[in-house]
């Protein structure tokens, strides 16, 4: 069963966080949560593996609201 | 304040207001960390120059406070840096707090075997005066206090400075100036000269407090935490029970008012509690900006240090890089005015250091990016890597708070000679050209670290007997003389034919007269061999400031010289 990798596996972190955050330059609130939603599903379809979506998908969930998301495993 | 009185400097009228004084090699407009740290070297070299700054005191108030390594090691050759080091906190550990929780910690030095810690808290007018110190013990040094730069005239071959002084004025001329009068740099303006970059729009308060408390000695920095809640705060100790506390206060604040006691006092107690016994020494409330000239060289003026770049104070990217200008200046300025390099050389302070300067602001931007979003999604996606950072150790290389100042690797400096050995290791902190050197603990004759041993003129690591007693001799007497340093295995065998101590015949012309021109050490640990990637026969070639620029798995005297000839703008 693959794993979710959550050591750093970005050549340089700081390059990658940076042009993330320049990707939303200029746009409003709604225009980033959608190219946030494009960027999630266009990454998903690269890693592909169900276990490891499930994996980060319960991490990312982890903190926020006490009960879990329906369908979370 | 309660723990520090700023000095007084005599003022002294100076001999040039009776009669016109002659054409003075070097003056330095700014008695700052740069300028004191440039002043020392030169001094140290035996070049006459004189200091010009407009006060008669050290900085007032703590203002640049943490010294890292490589700055320390700068100090260390220019005769102050144990002092800095006995008076100031050293640090190596930094804690992260999210909404009041410790997310993660760093340490910036986890390995043994330095001299020097990844850095050294101390109050600038500590440091300032310490190297006020070393300066007036120096012979060629002439600190002029009291005395401030109105007017600067370039010539053909130099320039005229004129000096206001309670006495009138004056004129002085020299053949080089050294602006490292600061970010408001007269030089800069008199000159007409501009710099670009960007202004942050946010607002910090700065409160150094006189508290006896046991908190360790790190650097702690919370996002959004309780007791200042949407904004950040950073402490960090000084000397003296003197600890500096940081509150990001946004741009929507009002300066004057954030300054004054009633309102600072009711952060400080939300911060450190009701029983906390303190009382404020200084306070101060600054916004930043990162910005740099696009040269440091105009003619016969250098710009060095905050004159020409300043960046945001997270990442002790300021004073720090600024030691590094001086450190890597003088050497070069030296060599110009003995006549054995062309001026050229000094094209490459300005094409090494604007570069350092572009690291500097690079990631002086992004952490200020990362503490000040400047969007909703921004500050969404830090609050996401602050969150994911306690359990995912990926998102910790994400959270920004400062990357730590880092000593510039000139990688790409046209003085380097690129490695024709093709075996030598590349990457994060392999000893690549253009490194400065790793220090290691040695055992030899004047002192137990390997930098000990070099700096000030150029020198060659020689990693057990790689170099004969002829080559030595050769090496010592050329014009621009090279020291040769042999680091031996921890058993120490010599073989037959090599040296133990240095020929006397080997007198090397530079003013480092009394440094021998071969120095035997041990490699202790064998953390030398290990740092520098060295086999029996490995040299390397090092900068009189320390950084590297030529290695070989082989000695030959020709390569050594031409490398030699390229590092000092002679090919």
């Amino acid at each position: 069963m693959a794993t979710l990798i959550i050591e750093s596996n970005h050549p340089s972190p700081d390059d990658f966080y940076e042009r993330l955050i320049a990707m939303h330059r200029g746009l409003s609130d709604e225009e980033s949560a959608l190219v946030n939603a494009k960027l999630i599903l266009l990454l998903a379809n690269h890693i592909g593996d169900p276990e490891v979506l499930a994996q980060a998908m319960a991490a990312a969930r982890e903190g926020v609201r006490a009960a879990r998301a329906p369908g979370a495993v | 304040m309660k723990t520090y009185v700023n000095p007084v400097y005599p003022y002294a009228r100076a001999a040039e207001l009776d009669r016109p004084g002659a054409q003075r090699p070097v003056v330095i407009v700014g008695a700052g960390p740069v300028g004191l740290a440039a002043a020392i070297d030169l001094g140290q070299r035996g070049v006459p120059v004189v200091v010009v700054d407009e006060d008669r005191t050290v900085s007032v108030g703590s203002r640049a406070i943490c010294y890292a390594k490589r700055a320390l090691e700068i100090l260390d050759r220019l005769g102050c840096g144990q002092r800095v080091v006995d008076k100031g906190i050293g640090w190596n550990v930094g804690k992260v707090f999210f909404k009041g929780e410790l997310v993660y910690r760093f340490d910036l030095l986890p390995e043994a075997g330095h001299r020097r810690p990844a850095f050294v808290n101390l109050q600038q007018y500590w440091f300032e005066q310490y190297l006020v110190e070393r300066a007036s013990a120096l012979p060629c040094v002439d600190l002029r206090w009291g005395s401030k730069v109105v007017a600067v005239r370039p010539r053909a071959d130099g320039v005229d400075v004129t000096v206001a002084t309670p006495d009138g004025e004056y004129t002085l001329g020299c053949e080089w100036l050294i602006a490292a009068d600061g970010s408001k740099s007269s030089v800069r303006q008199l000159l007409g000269l501009e710099w670009e970059g960007q202004a942050f729009r946010d607002r910090f308060l700065i409160a150094d407090i006189h508290m006896t408390s046991n908190f360790p000695t790190e650097r702690w920095f919370w996002f959004d935490p309780p007791f200042h809640p949407n904004q950040s705060a950073l402490l960090h100790r000084q000397a003296d029970d003197v600890w500096r506390i940081d509150f990001q206060l946004g741009w929507d604040a009002d300066p004057e008012a954030e300054k004054k006691p009633e309102r600072i006092l009711p952060r400080l107690r939300a911060m450190l509690g009701d029983d906390a016994d303190f009382e404020i020494e200084w306070a101060s409330v600054y916004t930043f900006a990162c910005r740099r000239m696009q040269h440091f060289r105009h003619g016969c003026v250098l710009f060095a240090g905050d004159s020409a770049h300043v960046v945001s104070p997270f990442g002790a990217r300021g004073a720090n890089s600024g030691i590094q200008d001086a450190d890597n200046l003088v050497w070069k300025l030296d060599l110009v005015l003995k006549g054995q390099s062309p001026d050229a050389l000094l094209d490459t302070y300005d094409f090494e250091r604007t570069r350092a300067a572009d690291e500097n602001i690079l990631h002086s931007t992004r952490a200020t990016d990362f503490i000040t979003p400047k969007s909703r999604v921004s500050r969404t996606f830090r609050d996401a890597a602050l969150a994911l950072a306690r359990d995912c150790p990926f998102a910790r290389r994400l959270v920004n708070s400062g990357r730590l100042s880092l000593p510039a690797i000139l990688a790409d400096s046209p003085l380097n000679t690129p490695d024709r050995d093709a075996d030598f290791a590349r990457g994060p902190g392999a000893m690549v050209p253009g490194a400065p050197a790793a220090d290691a603990p040695v055992a030899g004759p004047s002192g137990s670290w390997l930098l000990d041993y070099v700096g000030g003129v150029f020198a060659l690591l020689c990693f057990d007997a790689a170099v004969v007693r002829s080559d030595v001799v050769a090496l010592a007497q050329d014009a621009i003389p090279c020291r040769v340093v042999e680091v031996g295995g921890a058993r120490g065998q010599i073989p037959a034919g090599f040296m133990t101590q240095a020929p006397a015949e080997a007198r090397p012309h530079s003013p480092h007269a009394a440094t021998p021109a071969f120095t035997r050490i041990d490699d202790v640990d064998g953390l030398a061999a290990r740092r520098y990637d060295a086999r029996p026969g490995t040299v390397y070639l090092l900068r009189p400031d320390q950084h590297v620029c030529a290695r070989w798995r082989k000695f030959d005297l020709a390569s050594v010289r031409a490398a030699i000839t390229r590092a000092t703008g002679n090919s």
